[in-house]
């Protein structure tokens, strides 16, 4: 650690001398050579994304969304008359986790279709090769941070509805209850991100890649919503129920539909989805010029 | 392929880039050696900045190979401290301070954080470290680009373009810096569309024209053999002067106009003969011609070459055109 600083002071001035003494042997630099890992990359990455603002901007809003919805929604079913019946107090938290989700897809196609927006992504390569190392240390950092910020909001909504709807007859939640509607569905929305992340990454365009995101939340919903045809029943179920925001529900176990994805499903189903679009954006990544 | 004995060589091997039809860079091999400023020369859209890409590992070659010390880019474990470049102007987030894009980029590598300090001094923007850098002006953003390069202390510099958008003071300051890193043992290879920078700051020449090599050449190779001195005669007695210059074994060449050309630097026999046959001279001037005529012949031949081995239909005349326009352009 001391040599590099030892040795800079004498470099500028020698910087000033006369050229024209080269050295057949190159020059070795005094710093020391680290042979960089994973480590190295995803130190590098934390410092990036929270040192820019839409980091800030879009995780703010986040928490905001998903805070102020949740107490709204607390306070209007606490002042509302027959309230929960016998129904857990934690599935009021869905409405603001789903508009909030909007926040984490933004981030998370941020992280690596901004780079290529503004050509970071090409002293990102230059400084790690191993396009592999860029693409992983990028999913680590975002996921972290995703998983933490919703796993906090969350836990503070649900905790508020748990408290303000206890005596309105609401049924206090089972531990499982508690898990799927804090960590569970926090999981779920952190590799939502993920898959946006990825996307991003794929399609290189922050706009493009947003659009696909939101698009693959709302647009099952919606194209459900207008297959009248009883000839479509089926599609027109499955598209319900499996729809991201459907999904989402079924971490409250309060499904918009019976049949379709129950208990922990939506997250292996989502887990599946993630590591597909990771293998396709690493491949892709190695394959195409930067 | 490279002698291990030399550290900080670069070795282009046939390097070919094909973007669908468009031939980027054309089968390019040359060596880059340490202990020198090795100019990279070209009009624009040369292929300059696709070979400095395919140098540092970004674009994959269509064919051919190129490798630093022997090793392909990818497999530098240090790549930072080893290989140093300034790509483009502002490759980076411009929401992000000039201190945090330079740690995460010493992060990365596990250079010491107070590296950053230490190249945020050599290029002067210490002031400026907390600012964001969308508010950089270019000279601002080229000296940035320029402490990233910097940061690993590394032993090969790339430079794509240096002196864009600097004023100046600014070009003096990397012109010094480049001959200093030079001279300090590293390789320097510095990319230009300026033959006028060049012949300032590089001791060897590499000059490509359509991606093709036209040059590879030691600078001084290159001044010798292609900046001719000559001297232009006009006189209304042409034919007795070329009489008169013909006996004194001196030869001379008509280009137009009724001038003479008379090459090598001979003003002053010229002008004595003049006087002792009592010819009246119009003009007598020494001229030299400048590098950047030479290199323009060079690349304009390129040009011609391949309008004429590619389809017969095309003139030469619009590339020339384009060109001449870069030229223009610098």
């Amino acid at each position: 650690m001391s040599s590099p600083q030892s040795q800079m002071p004498q470099a500028a001035p020698a910087w000033q001398a006369a050229p024209g003494t080269s050295f057949p042997s190159g020059y070795t630099s005094p710093i020391p050579v680290v042979r960089t890992h994973l480590g190295h990359a995803v130190a590098s990455e934390w410092t990036k994304i929270r040192s820019v603002r839409s980091t800030l901007w879009t995780l703010g809003v986040f928490v905001l969304l998903v805070i102020g919805i949740g107490t709204l929604t607390g306070v209007v079913v606490a002042e509302s008359d027959p309230a929960l019946d016998g129904e857990s107090p934690l599935g009021l938290g869905f409405f603001g986790l789903l508009l909030g989700s909007m926040c984490i897809i933004t981030l998370g196609v941020l992280t690596t279709a901004s780079e290529y927006g503004t050509g970071m992504i090409r002293t990102t390569m230059v400084a790690c090769p191993s396009r592999g190392r860029v693409l992983t240390a990028k999913a680590v950092v975002f996921f972290l941070t995703a998983f933490v910020v919703t796993l906090v909001s969350a836990s503070l909504v649900a905790f508020l509805h748990v408290a303000m709807l206890e005596g309105d007859g609401a049924k206090s939640p089972s531990g499982g209850e508690w898990l799927k509607g804090t960590v569970g569905i926090s999981l779920y929305i952190a590799l939502l991100g993920l898959l946006s992340l990825l996307v991003g990454s794929m399609i290189r365009h922050s706009a493009g890649a947003i659009t696909i995101m939101i698009g693959a939340v709302l647009a099952p919903l919606v194209i459900a919503l207008f297959m009248f045809s009883e000839s479509l029943q089926d599609v027109r179920d499955a598209l319900f129920e499996y729809s991201i925001p459907n999904q989402l529900s079924v971490f409250y176990a309060n499904s918009l539909s019976s049949s379709g994805p129950s208990g922990w499903d939506p997250l292996w189903i989502i887990l599946g989805v993630t590591a597909v679009a990771f293998a396709g954006a690493f491949l892709l990544q190695e394959k195409r010029d930067v | 392929m490279s002698r291990s004995s030399v550290a900080g060589m670069i070795e282009l091997e046939g390097l070919t880039k094909r973007y669908g039809e468009k031939v980027a860079v054309n089968n390019l091999s040359f060596t880059v050696r340490p202990g020198i400023v090795t100019g990279f020369l070209g009009p624009n859209g040369a292929g300059k900045s696709t070979t400095m890409r395919m140098i540092l590992g970004l674009d994959h070659p269509t064919a051919g190979d190129v490798r630093i010390d022997g090793k392909r880019y990818e497999q530098l474990k240090d790549p930072l401290t080893y290989i140093g470049a300034l790509l483009e102007a502002k490759a980076w987030h411009g929401g992000r301070t000039a201190y945090n894009h330079l740690l995460c980029l010493a992060q990365s590598n596990g250079i010491p954080r107070s590296r950053v300090r230490d190249v945020l001094e050599t290029v002067g923007l210490t002031a400026v470290a907390k600012k964001k850098t969308k508010g950089f002006s270019m000279g601002m953003g080229q000296r940035l680009g320029i402490a990233a390069a910097l940061l690993g202390d590394p032993r090969i510099l790339m430079f794509d373009e240096p002196v864009n958008g600097l004023d100046p003071e600014g070009i003096h300051w990397i012109r010094t810096l480049m001959k200093s890193l030079a001279a300090q043992g590293r390789t320097v290879f510095v990319s230009s569309h300026l033959m006028s920078e060049m012949a300032l700051t590089a001791e060897h020449l590499v000059v490509i024209g359509q991606g093709r090599l036209l040059a590879d050449t030691s600078m001084a190779d290159f001044i010798a053999r292609n900046s001719r001195s000559y001297v232009r005669v006009r006189s209304p007695q042409r034919e007795r002067l070329l009489d008169v210059l013909h006996q004194a074994g001196i030869v001379a060449v008509e280009s137009g106009g009724g001038v003479l050309e008379v090459d090598g630097g001979k003003a002053e026999r010229i002008g004595e003969l003049a006087a002792q046959h009592r010819l009246t001279l119009h003009e007598l001037s020494p001229q030299q011609a400048s590098l950047e005529e030479a290199f323009m012949q060079l690349t304009a031949e390129s040009v011609e070459y391949h309008a004429h081995s590619g389809t017969h239909a095309t003139s030469p005349e619009p590339p020339r055109q384009q060109w001449g326009d870069g030229w223009k352009r610098g």
